[in-house]
Formats: C-alpha cells, structure tokens, sequence
C-alpha cells in the first residue's frame, strides 16, 4: 500500500475560500439558495463552507441541509455488505431554489444520480449545481460533471480518495492511497 | 452490524437484540421519509411481494401494502376468503404457485401456529409472518416497542402490562419477547381464565388486580377480548369484563403517575378501553399506526437487501 498527500490543510483552506467565494460571485447574498451536503461525508464540507460564508463573509440565514441518498442507490443487493443508511435533515424548502449539491469526491457520478432523484422528493428546485472538493477525472459512469471543483486528480480506478477533516480525524488533509 | 441475523421474520424469539437495534435504526430513516411531500423511495423497484392473507386483517394489510408501496417494490394481494384454497389447495401448493410468477417475498397471515416456520422451509422466498393462529406478530411487537422507545426515550427497565386477552393473543406473545429482549420488565393482567397455564415460565408476572397492575407499570398495552376465538365463555359478561378489566379516565386520574396507554387495534370501545382514555393524549394508539409503516418498511427492506 502507497499513499500520498494529494492536499495538505494550508491548500485545503486556500481551495475552500476559493469554493466559498465562487460560490458568492454565482449567488451573492444566498436568499435564494439552498446547500446540500450529501451524507455521509459531504456534511462535513458543507458545515465547512458554511463556516467559511456565515463568518469571513458575514453571510447571514445560509439554508444547509444534508441529504441521504441510501434508498435510491443503483447497487441495492448488488455488493455484498447491505447498504446503511444515515439521516437526512432537509428541514428547508426547495422548491423553486437554486439548489447546491455538496459533496468530497465526484467520481462515478453515481452517487450524484441518486441525489438529483431523492431531492425530487422534497419538491421541484429552480436548479440544482454541483461542488465537489476533489473530481476525479476519467472515473465517470454518467454525464455528470462539478460546477465548482476544489481540485482535479486523475486516478486510477484501484485508487482511493481519503478526505480527512480536523473535525472528526483530526486533521484537513487529503490522501490518495493505492492498495496495490 | 448492518446485517439482520435471520433471512424471514418468522417471529421475535428468533431475533436477538443487535436485529431489533438495526430495525429500528433503520425505521428511524423510514420514518423521515413518509413524512416527505413525496413519501416514496426507489429501493425496492426490482422486488416483488405477495401478501397472503388466509385471515381477516384491515389494519395489519393495509399498513404492509403501504410499506411495500412506499419502498416501490411490486404488490399481489391475496385473501383465502376468494381463493382456490377453499377447493382443497394445499398451503404449499398456493405458494409455489404464486412463486413461480417470480415472487421474492412473502408476507403471510395464517390461522394456524407455525404456518409460516412451516413455509419458509418449504419455498424459496423470504417470508415475513403477519400473524399466525396465537402464536405471533412480530411487525406488530416491535412497532409496539418502537412506540415505547419513542415516547418514553428507551424500552430498557420500562415496565410493561399487557392487559387483557393474553390467551388467544399473538400480539400478548411476540411483545413479552421483544421486551424482555431489549430489557423491559413485563406484567400480564387479565381474569385468570384468559391468562394462559404456565406463562410465568416466561419471566413474566401475572395480576388480575387491574389496578394494582396499572399503579406498577410505565406502560399498558390493552388487548381486545378475540371473540372470534373463543369457543367456550371464558368470563360471565362482556359488562362484568369491562368493570373488571377496562381502563377509563377515572381509573387513570386515580393513580398517582401518567402512564402511557398502547392498543394494537381494533378498539372495542367502552369494553377494554373508554372513548375518553383512547382519545387522550396518553394514548399513543393513532402513533403505534404510524410508525408501523415505518417498522414494515425496515423490515422488507433489510430482509430484501439479503435477497440474492
């Protein structure tokens, strides 16, 4: 096993401001908007971004919620360890909001697929974007790409993207660790 | 642990307590979902359910139709009241028939104890047993529990009376497992005639002093008296039952804490329990409702995802 430091916690901080001021420059004082981190580790940069807008930008009422997209997997009974789900709080309207899809790594699209069906449940938004920190080029399964990408890799399908947050492993750093 | 123990649910005392965690862990989310504006989740498009039920049910029926509607998964119903049954069909004969239209799973009500160990011997589907004979109900125990978790915070040193019927009950049955399983204490009250021989051996204790009963627990769950299932007349009067064994709002108001009132339907008003006392906040009768859609779904699901 190898594994290497894709981003360390000064580039993590400089890309998510970078994230949080482009997500400013498309929808400015975020009335209209609604961020959706998908579960499970998309909460964790979803908290991070709102972090970053509430208190270096002084943007006030971010609408956050956190989506569970378990139950509207393509691959129900088709691993071989059953699916868990976590929870979903979407205690936010979304209909005819610009929505937010947040999200660590893109990279089959097939999580994303799932997400644009389960958010229909909670009505019609206006449109829905797509932020991840880290897309993995070449890996798609579908035609889905990111609005606001942290950092482009190209990886190999047998490597793995390792997202750590200071919160919950106790440091921002990224890893691409190759099993072979 | 994210793996339910067993492949049918064929009643709780083959469960151990890691499964019922997982069940309601996994309601939790359900819960949330038939709450949305759009109560339904595509997880079980590729599954088809039949649901056959060799005995009368509204609730039990209508609650699993739902649950299976709302996880999309494909729905047969079949009552033996309009059935070949009635020309000489065996059990197993009906279900291989209606497996070989390609059926995954197989919820089944049955007048008989032990149809549905019986079955999943016998046929190669995942069977969910909704009642058979006074044996058990398992969605309808842990949907109980459930509501107790729920309500109370943990079913965990709660004590419990299931009043009543105890005798004719699978419900009486299935809960006495679930809750001893997670922990509760449980007591059986009911005239002696209805309490059967030996239950004791269960771990249970047995009063026929409601109120002493009622002082004693956190929780009652009151039974209907199962007419239907009696042969013979087990207490002199409906009216004598009712002054002996039915809860009102006096008797509630006499005790010196608030316990939470539980019924698994269908209410016989003013016999086991007084409109006033099933309509009250106490009650939690119309929330035991809700959540066993929710109980339903996380069943046929974790039984669905271990479906090869």
């Amino acid at each position: 096993m190898s594994q290497k430091v894709l981003l360390n916690a000064k580039e993590v901080n400089i890309i998510l401001h970078r994230l949080a001021c482009q997500l400013i420059e498309k929808h400015t004082d975020f009335t209209d908007t609604v961020l959706i981190g998908l579960q499970p580790r998309g909460k964790y940069l979803a908290n991070r971004l709102v972090k970053i807008l509430s208190e270096d930008y002084k943007i006030k009422n971010i609408q956050l919620g956190y989506l569970d997209i378990t139950f509207y997997r393509d691959d129900f009974r088709r691993g071989d360890k059953p699916l868990e789900a976590n929870t979903t709080e979407v205690n936010v309207i979304v209909e005819n909001k610009k929505v937010v899809f947040i999200d660590d790594v893109l990279f089959t699209g097939r999580s994303i697929r799932a997400a644009l069906t389960a958010i229909q449940s909670f009505g019609r938004p206006k449109e829905i974007e797509l932020l991840t920190l880290i897309d993995r080029r070449f890996s798609r399964h579908l035609p889905i790409q990111p609005d606001y990408r942290g950092r482009q890799v190209d990886t190999i399908n047998e490597e793995k993207v390792v997202v750590n947050w200071l919160e919950n492993n106790g440091e921002d750093k990224i890893y691409l660790i190759n099993n072979e | 642990m994210s793996e339910l123990s067993v492949n049918h649910l064929l009643g709780i005392k083959y469960l151990n307590k890691q499964d019922i965690q997982l069940i309601f862990e996994t309601a939790d989310h359900f819960k949330e979902v038939i709450n949305r504006p759009i109560k339904k989740v595509p997880s079980l498009r590729d599954i088809t359910i039949a649901n056959l039920f060799f005995e009368n049910s509204t609730r039990t029926k209508l609650s699993f139709e739902l649950a299976e509607k709302r996880l999309s998964a494909d729905v047969i119903n079949f009552s033996a009241s309009q059935s070949s049954v009635k020309k000489g069909e065996t059990l197993i004969d009906t279900v291989n028939n209606i497996l070989s239209m390609k059926v995954d799973m197989v919820v089944m009500r049955h007048p008989n104890p032990g149809a549905g160990v019986f079955l999943s011997k016998h046929v190669n589907a995942s069977i969910i047993n909704a009642g058979d004979g006074a044996h058990e109900h398992p969605t309808q125990a842990l949907l109980d529990s459930y509501s107790i978790r729920e309500r109370l915070g943990e079913v965990k040193g709660k004590k419990v009376v299931i009043v009543g019927d105890i005798l004719h009950s699978r419900v009486a049955l299935s809960n006495i497992f679930a809750l001893q399983l997670q922990g509760a204490e449980v007591m059986v009250c009911g005239p002696k005639t209805l309490i059967p021989k030996y239950i004791d051996k269960l771990g249970v204790t047995v009063e026929t002093n409601l109120l002493k009963a009622l002082n004693w627990c956190d929780v009652a769950n009151m039974l209907r008296v199962q007419n239907e299932r009696m042969e013979i007349s087990y207490f002199p009067t409906t009216r004598e039952y009712t002054q002996q064994y039915g809860i009102n709002k006096k008797l509630l108001d006499s005790l010196n804490k608030e316990i939470t009132i539980m019924h698994p339907g269908p209410i016989n008003r003013g016999v086991e329990i007084t409109s006033d006392v099933a309509d009250s906040k106490q009650a939690i009768i119309l929330n035991q409702v809700q959540n066993g859609v929710a109980i339903r779904m996380a069943v046929i699901y974790l039984l669905a995802s271990k479906i090869k």
